[in-house]
């Protein structure tokens, strides 16, 4: 079985997108490849006719601040690039902390944030720190581009919600991080059998000087057939100082929207819900100490 | 628009060559480097992102070559092991790795120097916590990981400041002229530049590659076969059928019931019982023409467990019935045990384990101009594979020549017929070379495992700890096929009252088919399994007559004058409580006095507990059991003083032809560079017999130290003549040789001796001594080598996440031959005994097999690491080489009940069954 046929590496988003649709299907979009060709390799997806190579497309590669005080990664950014940048780890720590645990370091190199997103599953460690960051996604399609919130990407295990035969993941955005905000990301592994994470969490906090939760964003993964927003936690936090109780009210909360299933041979429904509490408690500390780290430092920024 | 159905040419720099293609369809970098650029040093481990062999630098970054479209490569730089250094200009790293002892099977090597290299690109002064970052996802199933982090810092530091490299840290030996003394490894610089050729590293023109239809069905009856359509697809020379075969329809170890093919009529006993055989120009071709093959069967029921394979009622998977053997231990008159002041009674279960070495299996069969069937494979018992390879094929043995490769790890799995037989078939179809190689599903599916084990364990001791009996019964899965299955069993039966004094003793066994894959040799062969058992049941003895785990392990020890559960007298060479000692020497060394297996919890974080484990162990060395234990050697000196000692035993990476190395150099006083070693030819070497049972240094050792003997009483015979002195004014010394106050170089001699018509090669066979069966009362083994580790744990009570953080190990070896060498096997056998306690499961259901690839079986990573602590023992063997017996299992068998009592000690949970299931550990941990 030959894992493709023809292989192009376009070298602008109309030419992916002419490719896309002028191609002999099945058609895919390549970017790292370290879950796509694993899948095709082993029959879970079939072999593609044709391949389309994203990551010579200098408009989906790099990180920047754009317009309207957002962030923006390029869909073939790697996680590397992403672990090492100094402007992720300044607005969205808990998307660097992330994508630093994804595989290893050869896969890392390669393998791409827009492409963990776009692989749609359930615990995606990527897209799980991109929920909290209430990021979105920038389509692009023969008809024009429209940027959609990146939760509602997903459909089902491995399907998204947008046509990856019309549609290619250019770009993923999120607001740059102000004063008194915080984020971080943790995951549950497990040392045998497939490394996948048994639970993450992702959480994102705005804290008002007084230190009470103004806003906050949770997911964990896997909650159910796609990443969500845990919104019922997020109302226990909001309002309130991050202390135990509002963490145990968080915690009960949690467990009414988040369906935690038993994996075969990877983990009981019982141990993820056991993880549950400690995991959250674990990162939204970070994530907590995270915000308070920037009220410290516009009084540092005062006193210079 | 590119030019339609065609990927566009493609330059790009490989090791500062430039290279100009079109790459094909599907064609990935490894595939490019290795078939297209003959850069073979690039290894293909996996196929899944999981194993890092194939890692190579790309624009300075550490990629998976095996799953990077080529065409991606386009303007880049390329950097592989071949270019970054030569045995003549090698790089830091390749000189560290030589140093540092962390080369053994080779295979992983290139993989892990690129990723290393990748690592000091971004980080010259790398913290550990970057080495083992960056080495994260590159495996190395030999396991010396320790030894790598070591080398890549030394190279690092090296390389950062100018001065020259630490070398290895190795424990300190009382070494000899050559023996005992540290030294890199002959074949470690052709490993390191990626010059090793193993099997599937070889190509030869009009080679042809073979495949075989797997019945992934775990029980049926094959009611028909139809290849006809398989036989017209493109680029099909042959497909073959069982009833092609000339000879012997079935081959195995010892009972031969395992089928080459099976043929329409016959019973599918396993998922990877091989129906047909298909060999074409390409592997795609190949399995293009295996799906086309069609074939219904009847399937059966699935016996999956020993037990239900021995009801009544249970579908008969041999005509002999189910029950491969039943093995028996009895020591002590009385018909009952005595009456004891405290017992323990627990089951113990250790599921089916995967060898998971990172060469998968490859042979290649050539005809010769002579007609005879040439086989290039990496195997662990040449002349075995000689002998089954003419039993199917009808030819006398005298016409296969079986052409040992370096082999990329075995541990006990590459000793059964992998592709051997098949790879011969369709050669002998098609006139032409054919390569079978398997992938990583395939030697998954195929190749025997661990048994899979049930252990009852009962012990019974006075209140001084003193033990007055142990009751063991075992059930043992052995799987469709024997393979060694009974030696494995009886070995874990013999092995399963642990290494201590004890007057009454009951061990049963039942060693029993079923449906899943075939059980066999793999590394601790049974002990692995009963020492979880014993060790287990004895720490909770322990603790029950709250007595200290060292302190109950010392007083029942077995020491000179006693005899094992065997009733083996053993006379000499038990240095058990030496390694105890030794092992409570530096355990106190680190905590000072008071209770050395308290728990401690983490003063900061109280959900991390602390705590150390302990375990003993002992391992025959040799077959044992009345099977004569034998190995040939020829030992030839040349005109230009080039030593070579030559015989069929195997190079796993455990060292064995550093050894013989030094056993040479040892005896004829020749430095290393002057002695060779061949190993591995049944044409060209006599036979050494299996590499397995720990065996090869104490018999090869032997073979070749009296062939050395032998040589010199010979050179010694002429000398004395020649210059009419008495022998004992012949002496071998600094490379040459002394007669009274003259001297001649060795080349000098073996051109007189030559001039002079006397023979200057010798062939030996050395014989170790009778054994006797198991039930003769005596000697069942030639030695026994003795281990103790301890091992500390931290245990998050909350997630029930382990991570071992050190472990001590001491080992009693006899006599250090190879130190360097010793302490690879130690770091190896300790990783792999982690491995078995808290990562490895191969899982079966209903026959079916769920680990299917190497996602889905972690072994150890670097990260998961401990520090270890090698102690070297030296209660010499008066049987053995200098004194030497076997190590390359006994290091690996008590590391595994060495962290389950320490995760008692930690939160008091007893483990019962591997792996440790930190859900289950969570779980029980909440629930106290």
């Amino acid at each position: 079985m030959r894992l493709w046929e023809n292989y192009h590496r376009p070298a602008s988003i109309d030419q992916a997108l002419s490719l896309l649709s002028g191609s002999e299907p099945p058609v895919r979009i390549l970017a790292g490849g370290t879950d796509l060709l694993l899948d095709i390799r082993s029959g879970r997806t079939p072999a593609p006719c044709t391949l389309i190579d994203v990551t010579n497309i200098p408009d989906l590669q790099g990180i920047d601040i754009g317009p309207d005080e957002q962030l923006q990664i390029g869909a073939a950014t790697t996680h590397w690039e992403i672990a090492r940048s100094p402007l992720i780890a300044e607005h969205a720590p808990a998307l660097q902390q992330a994508c630093g645990l994804i595989g290893g370091p050869q896969v890392r190199n390669v393998a791409t944030l827009g492409g963990n997103v776009a692989h749609a599953l359930p615990a995606a460690d990527g897209t799980i720190a991109l929920l909290t960051l209430d990021a979105q996604a920038e389509l692009a399609s023969c008809a024009g581009r429209r940027w959609v919130p990146v939760e509602t990407l997903f459909k089902a295990p491995g399907e998204t919600t947008f046509d990856r035969q019309q549609e290619i993941l250019i770009r993923l955005a999120f607001p740059l991080r102000r004063t008194g905000e915080g984020g971080a990301f943790s995951r549950v592994m497990r040392p045998q059998g497939l490394a996948i994470a048994l639970l993450n969490v992702a959480a994102w906090v705005r804290l008002d000087p007084a230190g009470t939760v103004e806003s906050a964003r949770l997911a964990v993964g896997p909650c159910g057939p796609v990443p969500r927003r845990a919104r019922l936690a997020e109302r226990a936090l909001q309002g309130r100082p991050l202390a135990a109780e509002s963490l145990a009210e968080a915690g009960r909360a949690l467990r009414h929207e988040v369906q935690l299933r038993t994996s075969p041979h990877r983990a009981t429904s019982e141990y993820r819900y056991h993880l549950l509490d400690p995991l959250l408690g674990r990162v939204l500390w970070a994530a907590h100490a995270e915000a308070v780290r920037t009220h410290g430092r516009v009084s540092e920024g005062a006193h210079a | 628009m590119p030019e339609l159905g065609l990927t566009p040419e493609i330059r790009f720099d490989v090791n500062g060559q430039l290279v100009q293609l079109r790459p094909e369809p599907g064609e990935m970098l490894a595939e490019t480097l290795r078939q297209r650029l003959g850069l073979t040093g690039t290894k293909i481990g996996c196929e899944e992102d999981e194993c890092g062999a194939c890692t190579v630098l790309v624009d300075g970054q550490a990629i998976l070559s095996c799953n990077y479209p080529t065409a991606r490569a386009d303007g880049r730089h390329v950097l592989t092991i071949e270019g970054l250094g030569t045995p003549e200009a090698l790089h830091p790293l390749q000189q560290a790795f030589i140093e540092h002892g962390v080369v053994q099977c080779g295979y992983c090597i290139p993989g892990q120097i690129m990723a290393a290299a990748g690592c000091l690109l971004a980080h010259p002064e790398p913290t550990e916590a970057d080495i083992r970052a960056a080495l994260k996802d590159t495996l190395c199933r030999c396991g010396g990981y320790p030894s790598l982090l070591r080398a890549v810092q030394d190279a690092a530091r090296s390389m950062h400041s100018g001065e020259s490299m630490g070398g290895p840290s190795v424990p300190k030996v009382a070494g000899s002229r050559a023996i005992g003394t540290v030294v890199p490894r002959p074949d470690a610089a052709a490993k390191v530049t990626g010059q090793t050729r193993f099997t599937d590293d070889l190509t030869f023109p009009g080679m042809l590659h073979g495949m075989a239809l797997r019945a992934e069905i775990p029980h049926a009856i094959l009611t028909s076969l139809d290849v006809s359509e398989a036989r017209t697809m493109p680029g099909v020379r042959a497909v073959l059928t069982a009833e092609y075969i000339p000879g012997a329809h079935d081959h195995g170890l010892f009972v031969k019931d395992w089928p080459v093919l099976v043929g329409v009529g016959e019973r599918i006993r396993t998922v990877g019982d091989p129906l047909a055989l298909v060999a074409a120009d390409t592997r795609q071709q190949c399995q293009a023409a295996l799906a086309r093959i069609r074939f219904t069967c009847d399937p059966q029921p699935v016996v999956s467990d020993p037990r239900q394979a021995l009801e009544a009622d249970a579908p008969r998977l041999h005509p002999n019935g189910n029950l491969l053997k039943r093995i028996q231990v009895r020591k002590g008159e009385a018909d009952s045990p005595p009456a004891v002041e405290a017992q323990v009674e627990g089951e113990f279960y250790t599921p089916t384990t995967e060898h998971a070495f990172l060469e998968t299996e490859c042979s290649i069969a050539r005809l010769t101009e002579d007609g005879r069937m040439e086989v290039y494979v990496g195997s662990q018992i040449p002349y075995s594979d000689r002998d089954q390879v003419a039993a199917s094929l009808a030819v006398p043995v005298e016409q296969v020549h079986i052409i040992g490769m370096p082999i990329g790890g075995g541990f006990g799995g590459k000793e059964d017929i992998a592709g051997q037989i098949h790879a011969a078939l369709l050669a002998r179809a098609t006139g032409r070379p054919v390569k079978v190689l398997f992938d990583r599903r395939e030697s998954l599916l195929v190749h025997p495992k661990r048994h899979a084990t049930h252990l009852h364990v009962r012990l019974g001791a006075d209140r001084d700890g003193r033990l007055r009996f142990a009751q063991t019964e075992l059930y043992g899965d052995t799987g469709a096929y024997a393979s060694l299955g009974e030696k494995v069993m009886t070995r874990a039966t013999t092995h399963s009252a642990g290494p201590y004094v004890i007057p009454w003793v009951r061990s049963d066994c039942h060693a029993v088919y079923t449906n899943n894959p075939p059980a066999g040799a793999f590394r601790g062969f049974g002990v692995t399994q009963s020492a979880f058992g014993v060790e287990s049941a004895l720490d909770e003895l322990a603790d029950k007559l709250r007595i200290d785990p060292i302190a109950i392990r010392r007083i029942n020890a077995l020491r000179a004058g006693e005899s094992t559960s065997t009733g083996q007298r053993l006379t000499e060479s038990v240095g058990l409580l030496e390694c105890l000692e030794r092992v409570e020497a530096e355990m106190r060394r680190l905590h000072g006095p008071g209770n050395l297996f308290a728990a401690r919890p983490d003063p900061d974080q109280p959900q991390l507990v602390r705590a150390w484990g302990i375990a003993a162990a002992f391992k025959n060395t040799g077959l044992g059991g009345g099977a004569p234990d034998k190995a040939t050697a020829q030992v030839e000196v040349d005109r230009h003083g080039m030593a070579e000692a030559r015989t069929s035993s195997a190079e796993i990476g455990q060292g064995l032809v550093t050894v013989l190395q030094l056993i040479v150099a040892e005896e004829l006083a020749l430095p290393l560079d002057c002695v060779r070693v061949l190993l591995s030819d049944t044409d060209l070497t006599p036979d050494g017999g299996p590499t397995t049972a720990s065996r090869q240094t104490f018999v090869a050792g032997n073979a070749v130290r009296q062939a050395c003997e032998l040589w010199k009483a010979s050179a010694t015979a002429y000398l004395a003549e020649e210059y009419d002195v008495a022998p004992a004014q012949v002496g071998f010394v600094d490379g040459g040789v002394s007669i009274g106050q003259r001297r001649l170089t060795m080349a000098e001699l073996v051109d007189r001796m030559t001039a002079a018509g006397r023979p200057t090669s010798v062939e030996h066979e050395y014989r170790a001594p009778d054994t006797e069966p198991v039930g003769s009362g005596t000697d069942i083994h030639v030695a026994y080598s003795f281990a103790v580790q301890a091992a500390e744990v931290e245990v998050d009570r909350i997630t029930g996440e382990t991570r071992v953080l050190r472990v001590i190990a001491a080992t009693d070896v006899g006599r250090a031959l190879n130190p360097l060498g010793l302490v690879g096997q130690v770091e190896g056998g300790v990783m792999m005994g982690l491995g078995n306690a808290l990562t490895e499961e191969f899982i079966l259901e209903q026959g079916r097999v769920f680990t299917d690839r190497l996602g889905r079986y972690r072994m150890p990573s670097i990260v998961q690491a401990p520090e270890i602590v090698p102690i070297l023992v030296e209660s010499p063997c008066s049987h053995g080489p200098y004194g030497a017996k076997g190590v390359g299992e006994i290091t690996s068998i008590p590391t595994s009940p060495a962290i389950t009592n320490a995760i008692y000690h930690a939160c008091g949970v007893r483990v019962r069954r591997l792996p440790v299931d930190q859900d289950w550990l969570a779980r029980e941990l909440a629930r106290q």
